[in-house]
């Protein structure tokens, strides 16, 4: 088995583990970060087919060791998943502003301030 | 090569107990910081990869600048009632269900086709007329410059996202995520010794990104690093959130890149394409125009909707 696959593996597996988080995490910060780790499991993969399209490229002797389409796709995704996030962080700390608290929990709310939000 | 492997191995095996750190930790606080390390250990991941430049934005972005956000969420939640969640039969389910998920997935990597099909002889032959030498700069702003336009653009109205958030008296104010620590002699130190450094390291990240690994968005990513460490030591104020100057210095990148693809249509038939033999001044001015813009969005978005101050 190669680095490669390996890697692949790796990426695969981060996908499950994100998941998990996401269904079974109450918190919402919690979530935000399982959310992270999915992307960052697709992000892998294509990383993997980037370097194996390169791969027998280099064997070859052509100089180029990865295709750079798959690599940009990433960069863009990234810069996409920082904005993602960066919302989901601002929708979470307005949640803890008005409620009082960062879950998606149904529970008593009885120990809820009475905000200047909206009462559902 | 057996050297090789044994790193590699070393390295998913760090990347997977991270991520189960993450996962299973109980305070968010050490899963913020496990997130961290995480994306520095993932930048390593990328390098092996052949990535560089993808590894440098993830040591940037998805380290340092996704970090700085994800810390400063944790610093305002409220302490977390323990429990929660799904009860137990129901998360060996979801574990049971992921764990498919997962194995489908490792199913399709272990069958991927041989020979791999690949675009990168294809980028190669297209490469000389950009007049670019590293291959990623060349995709993102030539072959495939629609996607980095778009992306360019979907900034913005991240950014209105996080602004609507605002409550409605604290509309016209200044972004209030970032306070400034009370004065620490260390991180003032900090903030007036690296910023000259790493506005330089900015540049050079962008400029040498036509030729060498690097780009507008890696560079964007340590300059916004620098303006917020300014901003965190109280060196410097953010702009009001109806500051015209910072509004037009937000619309300018994209503004800029749409015009030259508009321009394309007149001067080499299509949008978004460049005229022969000033391929190269043109994806280098888009590049300076879109650093500015893209790091001032990323700076912003870090700043969160405007808030009063007491």
């Amino acid at each position: 088995m190669s680095g490669v696959t390996l890697f692949g593996l790796c990426g695969a597996a981060l996908v499950g583990l994100g998941l998990y988080g996401l269904i079974c995490h109450p918190g919402v910060l919690r979530k935000i970060l399982a959310f992270n780790l999915i992307g960052s499991g697709v992000f892998l993969l294509f990383g993997v087919i980037a370097k194996r399209g390169g791969g027998a490229l280099a064997a070859a002797g052509t100089g180029i060791d990865s295709d750079p389409i798959p690599q940009a796709l990433v960069i863009t995704g990234l810069v996409v998943a920082f904005a993602a996030t960066a919302i989901a962080v601002a929708l979470l700390l307005r949640l803890v502003e008005v409620g009082g608290r960062g879950t998606l929990e149904d529970q008593a709310p009885a120990s809820n301030p009475p905000h200047q939000g909206p009462k559902p | 090569m057996s050297m090789a492997l044994a790193v590699d191995a070393g390295l998913a095996l760090l990347i997977l107990g991270l991520g189960l750190w993450i996962i299973a930790v109980r305070s968010s606080f050490a899963a913020v910081v496990g997130f961290i390390t995480y994306g520095l250990v993932l930048a390593l991941v990328w390098v092996r990869l052949a990535a560089v430049d993808v590894a440098m934005t993830e040591a940037a972005l998805g380290a340092g600048l996704t970090g700085v956000l994800l810390l400063g969420a944790a610093a305002r939640l409220p302490a977390e009632a323990p429990g929660g969640g799904p009860s137990a039969g129901l998360r060996v389910l979801v574990a049971v269900l992921c764990a498919l998920v997962a194995a489908a997935l490792a199913a399709v990597v272990l069958s991927l086709p041989e020979p791999a099909p690949s675009l990168a002889p294809l980028v190669a032959e297209n490469l000389p007329p950009t007049g670019v030498k590293n291959p990623v700069t060349g995709v993102l702003l030539a072959h495939r410059a629609i996607d980095t336009l778009l992306e360019t653009v979907v900034l913005i109205p991240a950014l209105i996202g996080v602004w609507a958030l605002a409550a409605d008296r604290a509309w016209g104010a200044r972004p209030g995520a970032l306070t400034p620590v009370p004065s620490s002699s260390a991180l003032t130190l900090l903030a007036q010794v690296l910023p000259p450094f790493g506005i330089l390291v900015g540049i050079h990240l962008v400029w040498a990104g036509a030729d060498e690994p690097g780009g507008k968005f890696q560079g964007a990513a340590v300059l916004a690093a620098m303006w917020v460490l300014v901003v965190m030591a109280g060196l410097a104020d953010l702009p009001k959130v109806t500051s015209r100057l910072m509004r037009y210095t937000l619309v300018l990148g994209p503004l800029v890149f749409v015009a030259i693809g508009l321009a394309g249509i007149w001067s080499a038939g299509a949008f978004l394409a460049l005229p022969e033999g000033y391929a190269k001044p043109l994806i280098v001015t888009i590049e300076v125009v879109l650093t500015l813009s893209v790091a001032l969005v990323l700076g912003l978005l870090l700043a969160g909707p405007p808030k009063e101050r007491a």
